[in-house]
């Protein structure tokens, strides 16, 4: 009798029938009795002196409960965040305001319609100053964002290897000897890698309740780190994690602007403290998109140097990266992530060097990849510029530079140990699925008639589901919260007196399927079907640490640790079934009804049978196996994963209107194990989808003096599924053996693969003409005015 | 998003309509444009006439020598109508590429029409193919041609107190054909146009006796290109005849920057429409 193995079935997710029905709990659905509603007033100018503010109007409009000022919460301090370096963000705007979007005053009223109204009656009095946009600008210090800093720079990143100064020096000469050769070129693009915004369906909602008798605060948000906010809330006003609950019930989508500790949070629990009623705050779509992070936001050029026949010898990177006007939780922090694979998959010498700078815009943090995708892109442009300066097939210099096949961690030229990777192999497949020579004679034909057909290869490799805890001390961790530091995973498994199972665990999902993919888990090990169990997820009251969703962690890191704690469940499942059926452990075999001894399937007995008995401890008579069926487990993962994989697009530009269609999109991802192929398929889908919304359309864009000229979905337009083409998924499986469930991430890879894939190929496309590069977005007017040149 | 204080009234005819029409109030029809302008708060009437329950609005009628398209026609309905496809292809092809779907089965031809954007597709399948605008008001009813309809960004012709009724697009007879074509904000025909254009010919013995051209996207408003057409007469549409034509799109346009392109390559993509709206025109005969 074997297990019924749940793992790697393309289960269908559990958590869709109530989310297209309308009948998901969100944030905005939660409203107390005697709720409050919120609304600010921000500020329209990117950077202004604030002479006065007049809250009187506000003050006596209908409805209105209360107004507050930076004054009103000056004791609280500034937001927290978690890696700052520089300057965090005033809770209201302190004297001036830095961005526009800025929130200066604050209205509680009855309705939202009445904080709207009373919040345009308040009257702010601005003495607008020069505004930092241009990021060179910023870097040469000529105007100051804040006055009391000496410097827009707030620090650089530099690598190659990361951490270790000779290294560095002697990667420079090396770089600088492989330039001095006479058989080397050297080919550089210099490239916009655009600030995007990432735009959730559900938008940012906070409702916070103080319950006073108990002390205690019970706040539901949308957000992918419900324990950071707990421990946001508990530093700022002094309480300890039992008068903290935070709750994220279903979160419409993140791609990292939920990654985040925000003022309104903060704002909203104050008030409701302050005023003893509950308080909500639901951003509307306009205000999220200059007062929610955005994201990416780089110049910068690419170098790479090597030999004719397609050797590279040296990459070096030297780029800055817009952080906005304050930092928030990660701000500073993002382009180090992508300086983990500065080196990508390759084995060549990197020098890799990112300067984050203040601008008179909105912060920067994650975005779907966060720093992985501008590292992917500048790295993936620059060896295909190089392919197409030397003559050799961007597929051969790829291979060519690899580094080889291994099993046990190896240490990139940027400096890191990768757990596993195949990436000759994943390419191969790529060039094999696609039909590359095929495709490659299709667009010569193509040519040949006068048309622009082009293809874009890239390949690229990740790192995801942060660990060890030892980057903790580069800031990876939510110390500066109140909480430990440690990028652990925590899994729960308890079978209930019923043999319904729950299991708790630390996530905070955003639609990635946990509901599906921990209940996989958790079934493979112990037999009970995925119907009988329940996850429970984004709830600090019910788990006592969670690290939350992003960076492609969950699976890798929680979800091992469930698996972990459904292992050890199992185990003591067989000690009380072979207690009860008088047989040996070592014998008992589990499946969907329960337990049975191993050859003699009539010797049985039910989970219910097994539950009853962990609940009721007198059934197991002296065996000394304690009352209750569960088990905890906290999981540290030796490494980071490192996921990888190759994409290819093939495209056609109308020369007329320099518009592009994407004929074919091919992708071949490694994420190691798939416990559920299907929604490996949905991140996969969701993943290129946000890659080509880069690289074709998404731009935000502030003009001159700071003003946000993409401030609705109108002029930030977002691809739908109408507007992408079909995608040709495949895989390769190399699994990590960082954790026991062999899983690397996959919610971002799509993103990382995709946006030079889509140039690479309009720039093939292009290529009879000369186009070297054209700067995302690609849209129409980019690609026509790069063909006029 | 969150509008300022308005009333709200739904008239059940078209005198109950008029009479709470005033300085400051505004018809919605199915309010795709309208609400969202009033959510940020760019708009805010004291008034909504919703005639969406006014009968009798939502039909396309056969009118003899012409069809009319009644103010609650959907663009869904407009793009699949056999007697607009027959009649004034060119305006069933702008409906069909105007917005997404869910738009398409709210929003209404008159009310895109009304509405007067720089960069709606409608207008300039209207100009082409020779709509007439009947709006209606307590005072009387009022024909206004296509032509002299879009007077402004976001400005038609009709006064507060009217309403576009109806439009009527005469019968396309033998040797007529019209069509549409754009670019879109999102590429491809996606979103608003970033550059479109409508043409209208009849041909009789090989040679162009008539035509209408009109430009969308690039200007003030969506206008008609008087000289493509008047240097398309009497040719014999060869591609020669039409590009030669084309070099008068832009006569009497002022080109607008916006995001989607500067002027010079609006001022190109205008001749591109303007060139494959006729060719395609000329092609459906
Ligand atoms: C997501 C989205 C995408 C869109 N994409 C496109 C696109 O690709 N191309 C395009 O052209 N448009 C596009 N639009 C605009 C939209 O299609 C039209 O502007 C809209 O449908 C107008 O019709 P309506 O019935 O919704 O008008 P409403 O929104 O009700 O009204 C619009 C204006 O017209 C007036 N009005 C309406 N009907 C009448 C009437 N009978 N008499 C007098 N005045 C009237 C109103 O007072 C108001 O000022 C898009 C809109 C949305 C929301």
């Amino acid at each position: 009798m074997a297990t019924t193995s749940a793992l790697g079935g393309s289960v269908r997710r559990r958590e869709d029938p109530a989310l297209i029905q309308g009948l998901g709990q969100f944030v905005d659905d939660v409203s107390p009795v005697g709720t409050t509603h919120v609304a600010f007033a921000r500020s329209p100018f990117a950077h202004a002196k604030i002479n006065s503010i007049d809250t009187s109007a506000a003050r006596a409009a209908d409805g209105v409960v209360a107004v507050y000022t930076h004054e009103d919460v000056a004791h609280l301090g500034d937001l927290l965040a978690q890696v700052k370096v520089a300057k965090g963000r005033p809770l209201l705007a302190h004297g001036k305001v830095k961005h526009v979007g800025e929130a200066v005053a604050m209205v509680v009223a009855e309705s939202t319609y009445q904080a709207k109204d009373a919040a345009d009656l308040i009257d702010i009095d601005y003495e607008p100053l020069k505004a930092v946009i241009d990021l060179k600008e910023s870097a040469a210090d000529t105007s100051l964002v804040h006055d009391d800093l000496e410097s827009n720079v707030l620090l650089a990143w530099e690598a190659g290897p990361w951490g270790d100064e000779e290294g560095i020096a002697a990667t420079k000469q090396t770089i600088a000897d492989a330039k001095a050769r006479d058989d080397t070129v050297s080919v550089s693009v210099e490239a916009v890698n655009q600030r995007l915004m990432p735009v959730a369906i559900e938008p940012r909602s906070v409702v916070a309740e103080w319950q006073a008798g108990y002390g205690r605060f019970v706040i539901h948000s949308s957000s992918q780190i419900p324990h950071a906010l707990m421990g946001a809330v508990k530093t700022t006003f002094g309480l300890d994690a039992t008068h903290v609950q935070v709750i994220a019930p279903e979160v419409g989508g993140g791609f990292g602007v939920k990654l985040n500790i925000y003022n309104d949070e903060i704002l909203v629990a104050f008030a409701a403290k302050a005023l003893g009623r509950p308080v909500k705050w639901t951003e509307t779509r306009r205000e999220s998109t200059g007062s929610s992070t955005h994201g990416r936001g780089w110049v910068g050029t690419a170098t790479i140097t090597g030999t004719k026949d397609g050797e590279i010898l040296g990459y070096e990177l030297d780029a800055i990266a817009d952080m906005g006007a304050y930092e928030q939780n990660l701000t500073v922090a993002i382009p180090f992530l992508g300086l983990f694979v500065g080196s990508g998959q390759y084995k060549f010498s990197t020098h890799w060097k990112v300067t984050c700078v203040f601008t008179n815009k909105m912060t920067t943090d994650a975005c779907r990849g966060a720093g992985r995708p501008e590292a992917a892109y500048y790295l993936e442009r620059a060896i295909d510029a190089f392919s197409r300066e030397v003559g050799v097939d961007p597929v051969e210099v790829r291979k060519k530079n690899f580094i080889e096949k291994f099993d046990e961690a190896v240490v990139s030229p940027i400096g890191f140990a990768m757990d596993t990777g195949d990436y000759s192999t994943n390419l191969d497949k790529l060039v094999e699925v696609s039909n590359y020579e095929a495709l490659k004679a299709e667009r010569d034909a193509a040519r040949a008639e006068g048309r622009y057909v082009g293809i874009g290869i890239s390949s690229y490799c990740e790192v995801c589901g942060f660990a060890p805890t030892a980057l903790s001390e580069l800031g990876f961790s939510w110390s500066t919260y109140g909480l430990p530091a440690g990028f652990y995973g925590t899994g729960l498994v308890r079978v209930n007196p019923d043999a319904s199972v729950t299991v708790i665990t630390g996530t905070g999902p955003s639609g990635q399927g946990h509901q599906t993919a921990w209940a996989q888990l958790v079934s493979d090990r112990l037999g009970i079907p995925v119907e009988k169990i329940r996850v429970i997820h984004g709830d600090t009251g019910e788990a006592p640490m969670g690290i939350g969703t992003f960076g492609s962690r969950s699976v890798a890191v929680d979800g091992s640790a469930t698996y972990d704690a459904a292992e050890r469940v199992a185990a003591k499942a067989k000690d009380i079934a072979a207690h009860l059926l008088e047989a040996s452990a070592e014998d008992i075999e589990l499946d969907a009804e329960g337990a049975s001894v191993a050859g003699s399937p009539e010797s049985s007995v039910e989970w219910g049978e097994i539950a009853a008995a962990a609940y009721l401890p007198h059934r197991l008579g002296e065996s000394e196996i304690e009352g209750g069926l569960e088990s905890h487990v906290i999981f540290d993962p030796p490494n980071a994963t490192w996921p990888f994989g190759s994409h290819l697009a093939m495209v056609e530009v109308d020369p007329d209107t320099g518009n592009v269609d994407i004929l074919r999109y091919f992708t071949v991802d490694d994420c190691g194990n798939q416990i559920n192929p299907m929604i490996v398929a949905g991140q996969v889908h969701g993943g290129v989808t946000h890659g080509i919304g880069q690289a074709m359309l998404e731009e935000v864009v502030y003009d001159e003096d700071g003003n946000l000229l993409t401030g609705s979905l109108l002029d930030y337009p977002i691809p739908t599924a109408g507007d992408v083409p079909f995608y040709e998924l495949n895989s390769t499986v190399t699994p990590t053996n960082i954790n026991s469930i062999g899983a690397k991430g996959i919610g971002e890879a799509g993103t990382i693969g995709t946006a030079q894939t889509i140039v690479n190929a309009v720039v093939d496309a292009l290529d009879p003409l000369g186009v070297k590069h054209i700067d995302m977005p690609l849209r129409p007017k980019r690609v026509w005015a790069a063909i006029q040149e | 998003m969150y509008p300022r204080q308005f009333d709200y009234v739904a008239p059940g005819s078209l005198e109950e309509a008029f009479a709470a029409l005033g300085d400051d109030s505004k018809v919605m029809a199915g309010g795709m444009s309208l609400i969202p302008l009033m959510k940020m708060r760019l708009f805010s009437p004291a008034v909504i006439v919703d005639i969406a329950r006014i009968p009798g609005l939502a039909t396309i009628e056969d009118g003899g020598d012409h069809i009319s398209i009644g103010a609650l026609v959907t663009h869904g309905e407009t793009a699949s109508s056999d007697a607009v496809g027959a009649n004034a292809s060119a305006l069933a092809a702008a409906a069909s590429l105007t917005g997404d779907v869910q738009v398409r089965n709210r929003g209404t031809t008159c009310g895109a029409l009304a509405h007067a954007d720089v960069a709606a597709d409608q207008p300039a399948g209207a100009l082409a193919c020779g709509a007439v605008m009947v709006a209606q008001s307590a005072s009387g009813t009022r024909e206004i041609p296509a032509s002299e309809f879009f007077v402004d960004s976001l400005t038609s012709a009709l006064n507060a107190d009217e309403i576009l009724t109806s439009i009527r697009l005469p019968k396309t007879g033998a040797g007529e054909g019209s069509a549409y074509d754009k670019l879109g904000r999102r590429g491809g025909h996606s979103d608003y146009a970033v550059a479109g254009a409508a043409a209208w010919v009849k041909k009789s013995n090989g040679s162009i006796e008539a035509a209408r051209v009109a430009l969308t996207g690039v200007g003030t408003k969506p206008t008609l290109a008087s000289g493509v057409a008047d240097a398309l007469v009497g040719t014999d549409g060869s591609d020669a005849a039409v590009a030669a034509a084309t070099e008068h799109a832009l006569e009497g346009v002022t080109v607008l920057e916006d995001l989607y392109g500067s002027e010079e390559y609006k001022s190109h993509l205008a001749k591109v429409y303007v060139s494959r709206a006729i060719k395609q025109a000329l092609a459906s005969i």
